[in-house]
C-alpha cells in the first residue's frame, strides 16, 4: 500500500485539499498545510506556482501571482513538501502545476526531486496523454504516481488512454471550464462518475467549482474522494498568512461532509 | 564619380550552408531531410518542438479540429472558398515590387518587397483569418474568439467574423488597450466585443492565457482564431499553410519577373507566421537563404523579445518551443518597440528550423528598426508597421555584403498607419 492508496482505503470517501505553495508567502505556506491536516484533510495537493497559469480561475490565478511576487522558487516548493513530509509521514502529498516549471530541468531531475521530496504524485494541467513521454515516464519510473485529469470531454473512448499509465488516483473535472467557477449539475456528476468507474481501477476524485460542505457531501455519494481548492485559496487571500485558523474550519466542516456522506444514506 | 561597387563578401552568408546536417548536433534524432517541408509528423512535432501541450478539456476539440482539417485540405471546395477569399475580399495577390531607391542606397543586392501591406485591413494576418473562419463554419462553431497584442489579429478577426455574421469576442491585454485605443475602435466598430485582460502584465501572453481560459469553459460552440503560427497542434500547421499563399506567390512572381529564384529571403519574426508563410514554400530550394528577424528590444542584454536569441525550450501556450524565461521556467515579459513582437515565444516550426540549421536568425533593436522604418518611408514613400521594419533593418545590414545582381526578397508584411503615434512619440514628435 502507498500513502495514496492508504488514503482512499479508509472505507470512506477522501477529502483532498488544494492550496498553492508560497500564497503568501513562502514561510507561510507551512502553517496552513498543517491545518489542512489537522482539518481532516485525506490528500494535499500542493500548486506549484506558474506566471501562465491557463486552466485556472481568478482566484488561484491571484495565488500564483501573490505566490511569486514573494519570491517562491521551485526550490521553496521542494522545501515545503521535504519539511511537510517529515512533519506527517503518512499524510499524501500531491504536486499539482504547468509542465514547463516540472520539465525545465529535464523530467528524470523533477521526478528525483520528487522521490527525495517524499512527494507521492504529480499532476500536471497541460500534459495530456498524447505528450505522456515529456514526464509519465520518469515519474512512473521513480514510484511518483502520475495523476491524469479526465473531464466531461473525456469520451468513453478517450477514457482508457487518459487510464493508461495514470495512478494514485484519477482527477475527473467535473465542468468544462477552469477552476473555481460555477459547480456542476449534480446529476451529470453522478452519471460521469458511474461511466469513469466502470472502467477505472485507480480510485476516482471529483474537483472543479466545489466550496461548500453540502456541495462536497454530495459528490462524496457516488465519488471516492472530493478536491476543494479555490473556497481554501479565497481564504488565503483573504487572511493572508493568518490563514490557518479560518482553513482549518473549512477542511473541517468539509472533511465531516465528506466523510460521513455514505453514512448519511445508509 | 560614382565608386566602384562593394567587393562581393560572401563570407556574410557562409552561415548559412545547405542542408546542413544535424549530425553534429547530437541531441537531435532527425536525420538530414530529404524535404524540409514534410513536418509535423502525425503527433504534430517539428523535432523536439510543437506538440499539443494542453488542459484534457481541450484535447477532444484539438482532435476534431485536426482531423476537419484534413478534410478541408482534401476538399477542393474549401480551397476554391479560400482562394475566392483571397483574391476578391483580401485583394490578392499582393504585389512582388522591386525597390529601386533603397537598393541604391544600401548599394548591394537588388532588395524586393512582397508587399503584403497593401491587403485589405493592412497585413498579412487576414490571410489565416479568412482560412480559419471557413474551418470554424465547416465545424458548424457557432462563436469566435481570438487573443490580439497590438490588435492587428483582432481587427483582422473581427474583420472575417462582419463578414460571415459570427459573434466574436477579443481578448486583448488591458496594457495593450489602453496603447493601441485605434485598433480597439475598429474592432467595436466591426462588432466585436473587446475585453480587457488584467491578468499579469496585460499584455499579448496574458490575452492568450485568457481565450484559452474562454475555449475551455465553451468548447461546444466556439472556435478560437489563433493569430501566428504557435499554440497546440494543428495549429502552428494550419496557420502555416493559410499563410503559404505568400511564399507561393512571390516564388511565381519572383520566377515571372526575373526568371531566377531570390538568393535570400528576410522576414520579421513575432510569433512568425508572417515569416513562415514566406519562407515554406522555399525551403526545399537549395540555393535560398533565409533570415529570420527577432526583436531585440533596447538590446539582448537588456529587455527584448528575441527568443530564439536569448530564450531556451520549455512548453507554453500548447506547444514546446523556445521561450524567455528564468532558470525555473517561470515565463518572462519580452519587450519590443513593435507591439506585435512583443511576445516570449515563438512558432515551434521556426525551433526547428533553427535547430537544423536551414533558417538563419538574427535580431534588430528597437532603436534599428525606427531607423530602418524611417529609410523606407523616405526612399520607397512607403509607410511599414513596426514589425517589417524590423526585417528592412536586417536588410539595411545585409544588402551591402552581397553582390549587385544577387536578390533580397522581404517581407512587407503590415503597414504603418497604427504606428505613427508611436513613432512619433519615440521620435520626440508631438501631434
Amino acid at each position: 500500500m502507498t500513502r495514496l492508496s492508504n488514503a482512499f482505503a479508509k472505507g470512506r470517501p477522501a477529502l483532498v485539499t488544494f492550496v498553492t505553495g508560497g500564497d503568501p508567502t513562502p514561510d507561510a505556506t507551512a502553517s496552513i498545510l498543517d491545518a489542512l491536516v489537522e482539518g481532516g484533510a485525506d490528500v494535499i495537493e500542493l500548486g506549484m506556482p506558474f506566471t501562465d497559469p491557463m486552466a485556472d480561475g481568478p482566484a488561484i490565478q491571484l495565488a500564483n501571482l501573490r505566490s511569486l511576487g514573494a519570491g517562491t522558487k521551485t526550490s521553496d516548493i521542494l522545501r515545503i513538501a521535504t519539511e511537510f513530509r517529515a512533519r506527517h509521514p503518512e499524510v499524501p502529498l500531491v504536486l499539482m502545476g504547468y509542465a514547463n516549471p516540472m520539465t525545465i530541468r529535464g523530467a528524470d531531475w523533477f521526478a528525483a526531486e520528487c522521490v527525495k521530496a517524499g512527494v507521492d504524485g504529480v499532476i500536471c494541467v497541460d500534459i495530456p496523454p498524447e505528450e505522456d513521454p515529456e514526464l509519465g515516464p520518469a515519474l512512473r519510473g521513480a514510484d511518483v504516481s502520475l495523476i491524469r485529469l479526465a473531464t466531461p470531454t473525456t469520451d468513453a473512448a478517450r477514457l482508457p488512454a487518459v487510464l493508461d499509465g495514470s495512478s494514485g488516483f484519477l482527477y475527473y473535472v467535473s465542468v468544462a471550464g477552469i477552476t473555481g467557477m460555477q459547480q456542476a449539475a449534480q446529476a451529470s456528476i453522478d452519471e460521469a462518475v458511474a461511466r469513469i468507474k466502470a472502467s477505472a481501477t485507480i480510485p476516482v476524485a471529483v474537483g472543479f467549482g466545489v466550496r461548500t460542505p453540502e456541495q462536497a457531501a454530495a459528490i462524496a455519494k457516488v465519488a471516492d474522494g472530493v478536491v476543494v481548492g479555490s473556497a481554501l485559496v479565497d481564504l488565503v487571500a483573504q487572511h493572508g498568512a493568518d490563514a490557518a485558523g479560518p482553513v482549518r474550519e473549512l477542511t473541517a466542516a468539509l472533511a465531516a461532509a465528506v466523510h460521513s456522506a455514505r453514512k448519511e444514506i445508509a | 564619380m560614382q565608386q566602384k561597387p562593394p567587393a562581393p563578401k560572401v563570407r556574410a552568408l557562409q552561415i548559412w550552408t545547405f542542408p546542413r546536417g544535424s549530425a553534429k548536433r547530437g541531441r537531435m534524432n532527425a536525420p538530414t531531410p530529404n524535404s524540409f517541408r514534410t513536418l509535423p509528423d502525425e503527433r504534430g512535432h517539428f523535432g523536439q518542438f510543437g506538440g499539443r501541450y494542453v488542459a484534457e478539456t481541450l484535447m477532444p476539440l484539438i482532435l476534431d479540429l485536426e482531423a476537419e482539417y484534413r478534410k478541408a485540405k482534401a476538399d477542393p471546395a474549401f480551397q476554391a472558398e479560400f482562394d475566392d477569399l483571397l483574391e476578391h475580399y483580401v485583394g490578392r495577390p499582393s504585389p512582388l515590387y522591386f525597390a529601386p531607391r533603397i537598393t541604391e542606397e544600401l548599394g548591394g543586392a537588388q532588395i524586393w518587397f512582397k508587399r503584403d501591406e497593401l491587403n485589405h485591413t493592412g497585413a498579412h494576418k487576414i490571410n489565416n483569418c479568412v482560412g480559419q473562419i471557413l474551418l470554424a463554419m465547416r465545424m458548424g462553431k457557432t462563436r469566435i474568439i481570438a487573443e490580439t497584442g497590438a490588435g492587428q489579429h483582432g481587427v483582422a478577426t473581427a474583420t472575417v467574423c462582419a463578414r460571415f455574421g459570427l459573434p466574436c469576442v477579443i481578448f486583448m491585454g488591458a496594457t495593450d488597450v489602453a496603447r493601441q485605443a485605434p485598433n480597439v475602435f475598429r474592432m467595436k466598430l466591426l462588432g466585436a466585443e473587446v475585453v480587457p485582460v488584467t491578468a499579469g502584465a496585460g499584455t499579448l501572453k496574458d490575452a492568450m492565457n485568457e481565450a484559452l481560459r474562454d475555449w475551455v469553459a465553451n468548447v461546444h460552440n466556439t472556435f478560437y482564431i489563433i493569430g501566428t503560427a504557435a499554440g497546440p497542434h494543428p495549429y502552428p500547421e494550419l496557420v502555416r499553410d493559410f499563410q503559404s499563399v505568400i511564399g507561393k506567390e512571390a516564388r511565381v512572381q519572383m520566377m515571372d519577373r526575373t526568371g531566377r529564384l531570390p538568393d535570400v529571403l528576410v522576414a520579421a519574426i513575432g510569433g512568425g507566421s508572417n515569416a513562415i508563410g514566406l519562407f515554406h514554400p522555399f525551403l526545399d530550394d537549395p540555393s535560398v537563404k533565409m533570415l529570420g528577424v527577432e526583436a531585440a528590444g533596447h538590446g539582448l542584454d537588456k529587455e527584448h523579445a528575441a527568443s530564439l536569441a536569448g530564450g531556451r525550450p520549455g512548453i507554453l501556450h500548447g506547444n514546446k518551443t523556445y521561450l524567455l524565461q528564468d532558470e525555473d521556467g517561470q515565463i518572462t515579459e519580452g519587450h519590443s518597440i513593435s507591439a506585435g513582437l512583443d511576445y516570449p515565444g515563438i512558432g515551434p516550426e521556426h525551433s526547428w528550423l533553427k535547430e537544423i540549421g536551414r533558417v538563419d536568425y538574427t535580431s534588430v533593436t528597437d532603436k534599428e528598426a525606427l531607423s530602418a522604418f524611417q529609410l523606407l518611408c523616405r526612399t520607397e514613400g512607403i509607410i511599414p508597421a513596426l514589425e517589417p521594419a524590423h526585417a528592412i533593418a536586417a536588410v539595411q545590414k545585409l544588402a551591402p555584403t552581397m553582390d549587385k545582381d544577387q536578390i533580397i526578397l522581404a517581407n512587407l508584411c503590415g503597414r504603418g498607419d497604427k504606428d505613427i503615434f508611436s513613432v512619433a512619440e519615440h521620435l520626440g514628435v508631438s501631434l
